[in-house]
C-alpha cells in the first residue's frame, strides 16, 4: 500500500465548490500536517458543510433541553427516540429538503421523504407516519402554482408508493418564499426495545456492507449545495439533486426490518447527505474505531467513476451495515431475497482513520476526529435589524379595508386559512390501518395496536411575527404544537426541529437564529418537551433576499384513552361553545401584530407579536386534556391562524353546523379603527374553542376553574349561519364554498369548489 | 379458513389485509411472489401496493410472477381470487379480468372515502349484502379509471358482472361520486364464474369503527360464510 501523497493547494474556485473557506482549509492543513489531496479535500468539504457539521448552529443547539425520563435517544443519532411504554419505542425526526426542491420540485421533495424514512428505519423502527411542512410564494403566480403542485406530487409519490401514510402537515404561502420554497418532512416510526439499532461501527476486521442502489454521479456535492445560497445559476446545479426510487426503498425497508434484532448486525446507517463519506465516518467515530473503504468494490451505475465521485455520491436508497465477520454472506442472501444487491465495500479498522483505497492503493487517509469535529466552529456576528422599531407601531390604528364579515370570508378563502384537502387527498393517509385522525385535524392520531392509548403528532412553524420577534414567534410554535396535541387529548412527549433560515453571515439572520433557538429552548424547557432530534437548513436566500426565519417543529405525544378522543368540528346542535384562555390580551385588549389578517388586509408586518405566557399555556393544555379525558368535550380546536373568527368557522365547517356566539370582549367607546378585526382575527395565544353538552357545563367550568384557566361560555351550535353577535355574520353554505375553493379555486380554476 | 395474501416486492396492503382477515375471524397466510405454493389457501388476496414499483404499467410485471401461475390455476378450478387496488390492476394485466385501469381523470393520486353501490350479490364476495345497498369504503390510487371497450362493457353489464359502482350515499350514480373517471362509475368487476373479484377501493381499511367505517368487513364476512357453507 502506498502512502497518500501531498496534494497541491486548491484554487479559490475549487474551495468555493466545496463550500470551504480559506480559514477552514488552513485549519485542515494545520491539523493534518500536510496538504490534503483532492479526494480528502472533497470529503472534508462535505463533512464540514453546515448540513453535516452544524458548524454555525452547534453552539446554539447545545442550549436545547434533551433530557427526560421518556428519552431513550437524544440528538446525535439518525433519529430521536422516546419510550412510549409496554416495550415500544417511538423514533422520529424532521428534515429539510429545501434546496433540491427549489431546483427540481418532484424529485427534491420525493427524496426528502425518502431520506427521512431511511433515518427512521435505520434505527430499526417501522415508519408509521409522514408529516410535511411546506412553504411557497403566492399562488397567484403561475410558477409558484407549478412548484407547489409538483412538490405535493413528489411527497405523495414517494409516500404513496412506499406505503407509509402521510397523516398531517402544514402549508403556508407568502411572497417571501417565492425563491426559496421550504420542504420539511417528518417521519415517525415504531420499534420494540430489542429491535433498536444504532448507527455504530465496532470490532476491527468486521465487514462493511453497502446495500441498495448502485452508486452513480447523482447528488455529488449535495451537502455542500445545501449549504450555500441559491442564485441565478441554481438550475445548473440540477446534477446535485438526487433521483428517488421508492420501490427500491420499500424493499430496503422490509429487508432491513427483517434483520433488526439479528445478533450479528452491529450497526446500520442511512447513506444520506455526503453519501458513503458521512455515513461511514459517523459510524466509525461513534464506535471509536476507524474504517477502510475500497472505492473500487462499490457497484457503480456509470463507468469511469473516480474514488472522489464514489465517496461523495448521494445516490439514494442505499444503506451501510457493519456486521460480524463471517455473517456477511447470510446478510447478502437476506437482501437478495428482496432483490437487493449488496457489496462488502470495506472493513472496520483499529486506528481512528478514514482510509480509502482503490485497486489496493491507498488514495486517502484522514483522521476521523478531523473529519467529524475538526472544523472551526463559526460564530458569525449577530445584531438585530434596524427595522425592529416596527414592533412599536400600533397595528390597531390601521383603517380596515373591508367590513368584518367580508374580511372573514376573504380569510377563509385564502390558501393559508382555507381547506387543504386539495393537498392531502393526493396523499395516502390511511395505509397501515392505524390512522384515526388524518390530515385536517389539529393533530394526527394513530392507534397503537392492542392498547387503549394512541400516538398523536403535529407539525407547526413559527408565528408570522418571526422576522421581528424570532424568540417569541418560535416559542409560540412550541406552544401551538402542545395545543394541537391537547385538542385531541394528547400529552406531548418530545419534539424534533428543523431550523430554516437565511444566510447566517448576515448579522440580522444570525440574530434571528440565536433568538429563535433561545425561544425554542425556553419554551421546550418550560413546557417540559425535550428536543430529541433536529436539522438545520441555512442559506435559504436568493439574490440577497432571505426567507423569514422558519423554525418548524414536530411534536409527538400520547392520548391516554382513544375512546375519549375529540375532533375539531362541532358535533351536535345545541351544544355550548366555550372559549378557553384569555378573553383579552395586549395593551388594548386585542392583538393584531403579525396576524394573517394584517398580511392579507394591509400587506404589512408591524406591531408587537402576540403575548405568550408559557406557564398559563401549560395549565390550559392540561385542563383541556383533562376535560377530554373525562369525556366532557365534544370538540376542541386550537385558536391560531386567523384568530377566534377563523377558528370558529373551521369548527362549524368541519362539523357542517352553524353557530352563534357573543363577543368575548365588548367594543369600548373610542376604540381604535382596527379593534373589531383585532377581536375577530387577532392571534392571541393560549386559546382553544371547545364545544360540549349543556348538561356538562358545570363540570367543564369546574375543570378550567381548578386549573386557573380563564373560560367563558360564548354561545351555541346550530343555525344556518356562523355569527359573532353584533360584529359579523356569514352564511354557512357560502363559507363552505369559500373555504373549500381556497386552493382548488387557484390551482384548477375550472373546477373551483368541486371536491 | 385460510386467506392467502400475496406479497410482491412493493406490496403494502398485505399487513392491512391480514389484519382485516383476523378481525373477521379467519387465518391470514402470507404468500411470496417467487413461490408457486398457495399453502392451502381457500381464497387468494392480491393486495394493494406498487408491485415491482409499477414503473412500467401497473401490474405489467407482476402478472409474470411465479405465484401468478398458481393463482391462475386456483381461479380456473373455481377458487376465490380477490384483487384489491393494485391486485385489481394485476388481475386485468393477467387476463383474469377484462378491461384496464388507466390514470385517474384528475391526473392525480386520490385517497378519499367513497360510497359503493352493490350491483350484484351473486358472488361469494357480496353474498351477505343486499342489491342496491351502499358501502362506505375508501380509495387510494393514481390509476383506477376503469376502461373497457364497448362490447366488453356490454358483456359485463349483461352478465351481471359489474360488482360495485361509485355512487352517492343514497345509491344515485353521478359524475361527482366518481372519483377517477371510471366508465359507468365502475369500481369493481367479476369474472364469468363470479369467483374472481377485482375492486379499486380498499375494504380492508373499512373494518373498524375507529377508522371510520365497518362496511368493508361485510365483504370479508361474506367470503367466510360462503366458504364455510361450501365446506359444510
Amino acid at each position: 500500500m502506498t502512502q497518500v501523497t501531498n496534494g497541491s493547494d486548491p484554487t479559490a474556485p475549487e474551495l468555493l465548490e466545496l463550500a470551504l473557506t480559506q480559514d477552514e482549509y488552513r485549519a485542515a492543513v494545520d491539523q493534518l500536517g500536510r496538504v490534503p489531496n483532492r479526494l480528502e479535500l472533497g470529503m472534508l468539504g462535505a463533512l464540514w458543510s453546515e448540513h453535516c457539521s452544524y458548524k454555525t448552529s452547534r453552539r446554539l443547539l447545545r442550549q436545547l433541553p434533551a433530557e427526560g425520563p421518556q428519552v431513550v435517544q437524544g440528538p446525535g443519532e439518525n433519529a430521536g427516540v422516546v419510550d412510549i411504554g409496554e416495550g415500544l419505542l417511538c423514533c422520529f425526526k424532521i428534515e429539510s429538503h429545501n434546496h433540491p426542491s427549489a431546483v427540481e420540485p418532484v424529485q427534491g421533495a420525493a427524496t426528502g421523504v425518502g431520506g427521512i424514512l431511511r433515518d427512521v428505519f435505520a434505527m430499526g423502527a417501522r415508519p408509521v407516519a409522514i408529516l410535511d411542512a411546506i412553504r411557497f410564494g403566492d399562488l397567484e403566480d403561475t410558477r409558484q402554482r407549478q412548484r407547489f403542485a409538483r412538490v405535493v406530487e413528489g411527497i405523495g409519490w414517494y409516500g404513496n408508493c412506499i406505503g407509509v401514510p402521510t397523516v398531517g402537515g402544514e402549508t403556508y404561502f407568502d411572497d417571501a418564499y417565492q425563491h426559496n420554497c421550504l420542504v420539511n418532512a417528518m417521519c415517525v416510526g415504531l420499534a420494540r426495545h430489542d429491535q433498536l439499532v444504532r448507527a455504530v461501527a465496532s470490532g476491527p476486521g468486521n465487514p462493511v456492507l453497502l446495500v441498495g442502489a448502485d452508486t452513480g454521479r447523482d447528488g455529488i456535492h449535495g451537502a455542500t449545495f445545501a449549504s450555500v445560497q441559491l442564485d441565478q445559476g441554481a438550475e445548473d446545479r440540477r446534477p446535485a439533486v438526487q433521483v428517488g426510487n421508492p420501490f427500491l426503498e420499500k424493499c430496503l425497508l422490509e429487508a432491513c426490518l427483517e434483520l433488526t434484532g439479528d445478533p450479528d448486525l452491529i450497526g446500520l446507517q442511512d447513506c444520506g447527505a455526503a453519501g458513503l463519506t458521512s455515513s461511514c465516518a459517523e459510524m466509525a467515530h461513534r464506535g471509536g474505531v476507524g474504517i477502510e473503504i475500497a472505492a473500487d468494490r462499490v457497484s457503480r451505475r456509470e463507468q469511469g467513476m473516480t474514488p472522489y465521485e464514489v465517496m461523495l455520491s448521494e445516490s439514494q436508497e442505499r444503506m451501510v451495515l457493519v456486521v460480524r465477520g463471517g455473517a456477511e454472506e447470510r446478510f447478502r442472501a437476506a437482501f437478495r431475497r428482496w432483490g437487493l444487491h449488496s457489496d462488502v465495500v470495506g472493513r472496520v479498522i483499529e486506528e481512528p482513520l478514514f482510509r480509502t483505497t482503490e485497486a489496493g492503493q491507498e488514495v486517502g487517509s484522514l483522521p476521523l476526529g478531523l473529519l467529524i469535529s475538526g472544523f472551526p466552529e463559526r460564530h458569525p456576528e449577530a445584531s438585530p435589524p434596524a427595522r425592529l422599531s416596527r414592533l412599536d407601531l400600533d397595528p390597531l390604528a390601521a383603517i380596515p379595508p373591508w367590513p368584518a364579515s367580508d374580511a372573514w370570508l376573504r380569510l377563509l378563502s385564502s390558501p393559508n386559512c382555507g381547506d387543504a384537502r386539495w393537498i392531502w387527498r393526493q396523499y395516502d393517509h390511511q395505509v397501515g390501518d392505524d390512522t384515526v385522525f388524518g390530515p385536517g385535524a389539529d393533530a394526527a392520531l394513530l392507534r397503537l395496536r392492542d392498547r387503549p392509548d394512541g400516538l398523536a403528532m403535529t407539525v407547526d412553524s413559527a408565528h408570522r411575527s418571526a422576522p421581528l420577534a424570532p424568540r417569541r414567534a418560535t416559542a409560540i410554535a412550541v406552544a401551538e404544537g402542545m395545543r394541537n396535541l391537547a385538542c385531541v387529548g394528547a400529552q406531548p412527549l418530545a419534539l424534533t426541529n428543523c431550523l430554516n433560515f437565511g444566510d447566517p453571515d448576515r448579522p440580522e439572520i444570525m440574530w434571528q437564529l440565536e433568538e429563535s433557538v433561545a425561544g425554542l429552548a425556553e419554551a421546550a424547557r418550560t413546557l417540559g418537551i425535550p428536543v430529541v432530534s433536529g436539522n438545520v437548513s441555512l442559506y435559504n436566500q436568493f439574490d440577497g433576499e432571505s426567507i423569514p426565519p422558519t423554525p418548524t417543529l414536530g411534536v409527538v405525544g400520547l392520548v391516554a384513552d382513544l375512546d375519549r378522543r375529540v375532533g375539531a368540528g362541532f358535533r351536535r346542535e345545541r351544544d355550548l361553545i366555550g372559549l378557553v384562555g384569555p378573553a383579552a390580551a395586549g395593551p388594548h385588549g386585542v392583538e393584531l401584530g403579525g396576524s394573517e389578517y394584517q398580511r392579507l388586509a394591509h400587506g404589512t408586518l408591524e406591531g408587537p407579536a402576540p403575548e405568550l405566557d408559557l406557564a398559563a399555556e401549560a395549565r390550559s393544555a392540561a385542563a383541556v386534556r383533562s376535560a377530554i379525558g373525562q369525556g366532557l368535550l365534544c370538540s376542541a380546536h386550537d385558536c391560531a391562524l386567523g384568530g377566534l373568527a377563523v377558528t370558529l368557522a373551521e369548527s362549524a365547517l368541519l362539523g357542517g353546523l352553524g353557530c352563534r356566539i357573543r363577543t368575548p370582549l365588548e367594543v369600548p367607546g373610542g376604540a381604535p379603527p382596527s379593534f373589531v378585526p383585532g377581536l375577530l382575527f387577532g392571534e392571541t395565544q393560549g386559546r382553544y374553542l371547545v364545544s360540549f353538552d349543556p348538561n356538562c357545563r358545570a363540570a367543564v367550568e369546574a375543570v378550567f376553574e381548578q386549573s386557573a384557566t380563564p373560560f367563558a361560555v360564548l354561545g351555541a351550535v346550530g343555525g344556518p349561519v356562523i355569527a359573532v353577535e353584533g360584529l359579523a355574520e356569514i352564511d354557512l353554505e357560502a363559507a363552505m364554498q369559500a373555504w373549500a375553493a381556497a386552493i382548488p379555486g387557484r390551482m384548477e380554476p375550472t373546477q373551483a369548489g368541486r371536491s | 379458513m385460510r386467506f392467502g395474501i400475496v406479497v410482491f416486492p412493493g406490496t403494502w396492503s398485505d399487513r392491512d389485509c391480514a389484519h382485516a382477515v383476523q378481525l373477521a375471524g379467519a387465518e391470514p397466510v402470507p404468500l411470496w411472489h417467487a413461490d408457486r405454493d398457495l399453502k392451502g389457501s381457500d381464497v387468494v388476496v392480491l393486495p394493494g401496493g406498487f408491485a415491482y414499483g409499477d414503473y412500467l404499467r401497473t401490474g405489467a410485471i407482476a402478472r409474470f410472477a411465479p405465484v401468478m401461475e398458481a393463482v391462475r390455476e386456483h381461479a380456473r378450478s373455481g377458487g376465490l381470487v380477490w384483487g384489491i387496488c393494485n391486485g385489481f390492476q394485476i388481475l386485468c394485466e393477467a387476463g383474469l379480468l377484462p378491461g384496464a385501469l388507466l390514470r385517474n381523470s384528475s391526473l392525480q393520486f386520490r385517497c378519499q372515502p367513497t360510497w359503493l353501490r352493490v350491483e350484484t350479490t351473486a358472488t361469494p364476495f357480496l353474498a351477505d349484502c343486499t342489491p342496491g345497498q351502499t358501502l362506505r369504503v375508501p380509495i387510494s390510487h393514481g390509476e383506477g379509471r376503469f376502461f373497457a371497450d364497448a362490447p366488453t362493457l356490454a358483456q359485463l353489464n349483461d352478465q351481471g358482472r359489474v360488482a360495485l359502482r361509485y355512487s352517492e350515499k343514497d345509491g344515485r350514480l353521478s359524475p361527482d361520486a366518481n372519483p377517477n373517471g371510471s366508465l359507468q362509475n365502475i369500481a369493481g368487476i367479476l369474472n364469468e364464474g363470479g369467483n374472481v373479484l377485482g375492486m379499486m377501493p380498499h375494504p380492508e381499511r373499512a373494518c373498524e369503527e375507529l377508522l371510520g367505517s365497518t362496511d368493508g368487513l361485510q365483504l370479508f364476512n361474506s367470503v367466510i360464510r360462503r366458504l364455510a357453507a361450501r365446506a359444510g
